[in-house]
């Protein structure tokens, strides 16, 4: 009877243990949001929604002031799309190389690399875009290198360890008597891949492609580097112009803001998380299909 | 009777196991042949050396020849062209997770066949052929996830016949199935028998005994006895044989 007790009292300390845990997540998270909105809010309010979203004029010092991010925001968006036109195409086929057709002795070599992308610090990959991206880009394909062009580069190549260790783990968790069914067809080992084995393993393939337009989104450190930062009127923006986006707007110049000005950066963390929140909720409803499947 | 397939000397290692030892056989055209034995006795294991799948195992050996009407199949064709040929079933309904029409038309679609009318004609023939067509219908562009066990090994049959094969193999096709399914299985294999080739691994005896015109009782990788299946479950020659169906161990 004494047994019994003490072990419901130690489950019992456990529980509250876990409990706190998963509580002090939910908390951060309940303080950041509260903390972006409380903060940012009012001050699109001051600003105006509209003038704020799809004004593209900024200028916090000027008289009189202008507070439109649409620049940025569209900045943003282009940075992203570029990073995904060069980062999924390469990380896909990489990752189906490493889960169908790697040879076990270069496997150990190529794995290991891929990891290591994704230990490198941001600072670094910012490092690398301004001395090797940048100057690569203004030699050989036009302007002065701080580009969009630079910064798709680099995050193109930042996205590469989300996209290929998740695809790669979803194409692995495809069962094989799916591709057994295939090859019993007289089906190549390609077509078996391709038809069969990656629309089975769709799910997964998606979540490491939001998951890693999430990673491009918030990018901040690598993209200030070789973004150039120019804020561009809409009809100046080039794929081989400077560009802002809406992270490197808030690192640029947080250090001298204050006021209406360091609000409306505030707001501008507001529109990102924003952006964060849908991709989650893509993400989420991914996998309500995939289960119901 | 013609022989459609002729297995000479073949003996298949694992690694440095072997599983297989020296099997020789005739399967003929038209007819069902059964395989029965005890777990692990190299009877499915045999039954995939017929469209090389095992080819798909890593550390492999097999030595021996294996004609497919007089050619050597390990030597003399390409993997891609006799499993077209040799089609088959597994144990576990493994249908993609497509459409039933998908299903049906990936086989074809793979082979080259573009032309929507030529596919839809093979997905109605092989429905049919499968006895599924009428239950399925109205729902062919419904994920085939969402079908019945039974019903799952149907289209794998029916995914089986899209490609126009002319032996199928079956590994235990009813193993995971409830008797109603099992039976309408049996019956349609009956029914195609004159049409193909089939050889179907099972682990019911009488499963063998209702549908087989021939049966080869395999036990630790080799042939035992392979007779007609009335003569080799009234009259065994073999003492293990006669032991094994009689249910004196398995």
């Amino acid at each position: 009877m004494q047994n019994i007790k003490r072990t419901n009292f130690s489950e019992n300390i456990m529980q509250a243990i876990f409990f706190l845990s998963a509580f002090i997540s939910v908390l951060a998270v309940l303080a950041i949001c509260l903390f972006l909105f409380m903060r940012g809010i009012p001050a699109i309010a001051e600003i105006g929604f509209m003038d704020f979203i799809f004004n593209e004029k900024w200028g916090p010092t000027n008289t009189p002031a202008s507070y439109g991010i649409l620049s940025m925001i569209v900045g943003s968006i282009y940075v992203t799309a570029g990073a995904i036109v060069i980062g999924v195409p390469i990380g896909l086929m990489c990752a189906i190389f490493l889960a169908e057709f790697c040879p076990d002795n270069v496997y150990k070599f190529v794995k290991p690399a891929v990891n290591l992308l994704a230990g490198i610090p941001s600072i670094i990959y910012g490092f690398f875009g301004m001395e090797v991206v940048v100057p690569f880009v203004r030699e050989n394909m036009g302007g002065n290198g701080y580009s969009i062009m630079s910064a798709s580069l680099i995050l193109g190549i930042m996205i590469l360890p989300t996209i290929i260790s998740i695809s790669e783990s979803s194409i692995r968790a495809v069962p094989d008597n799916y591709a057994e069914g295939s090859y019993g067809l007289g089906a190549t080992k390609e077509e078996t891949v391709f038809k069969v084995v990656l629309p089975a393993a769709k799910s997964g393939v998606l979540t490491s492609i939001i998951l890693g337009i999430g990673r491009a989104v918030g990018e901040t450190m690598a993209v200030v580097m070789v973004a150039g930062n120019a804020v561009m009127p809409l009809d100046k923006i080039e794929l081989f112009k400077p560009i802002r986006t809406l992270t490197t707007n808030i690192v640029t110049e947080m250090s001298y803001a204050s006021g209406l000005h360091e609000s409306a950066l505030i707001s501008t963390g507001v529109v990102l998380f924003v952006f964060i929140i849908i991709l989650n909720a893509s993400l989420s409803l991914i996998k309500s299909k995939a289960q119901r499947n | 009777m013609i022989d459609k397939l002729k297995i000479e000397n073949v003996d298949l290692y694992y690694g440095e196991f072997q599983a297989l030892k020296n099997i020789n056989m005739n399967i003929q055209e038209n007819e069902i042949t059964a395989f029965i034995g005890p777990s692990g006795c190299g009877k499915s294991t045999f039954l995939k050396t017929l469209n090389r799948m095992n080819d798909l195992i890593e550390g492999v050996k097999i030595t021996g020849k294996i004609l497919l009407d007089g050619v050597d199949i390990y030597k003399d064709m390409d993997a891609t062209v006799l499993r077209r040929r040799v089609g088959m079933v597994f144990q576990k309904p493994n249908p993609f997770p497509m459409s039933i029409y998908e299903n049906v038309a990936y086989g074809p679609k793979t082979h080259g066949i573009k032309n929507k009318a030529k596919l839809d004609e093979i997905v109605e023939q092989s429905l049919r052929s499968a006895a599924m067509w009428d239950e399925v219908k109205d729902r062919l562009k419904k994920s085939a996830l969402g079908l019945s066990g039974g019903q799952q090994q149907r289209l794998c049959i029916a995914r089986a016949f899209s490609v126009n094969p002319e032996v199928i193999l079956l590994d235990e096709p009813t193993s995971a199935l409830d008797p109603i399914s099992t039976m309408k299985i049996e019956d349609l294999l009956i029914e195609i028998k004159n049409n193909y080739t089939i050889v179907i691994v099972t682990h019911n005896m009488q499963q063998a005994t209702r549908i087989s015109d021939k049966t080869a009782f395999f036990l630790h990788g080799e042939i035992i006895e392979f007779d007609e299946t009335e003569r080799l479950f009234s009259m065994p020659k073999n003492k293990k044989t006669e032991d094994y169906i009689t249910g004196r161990f398995g």
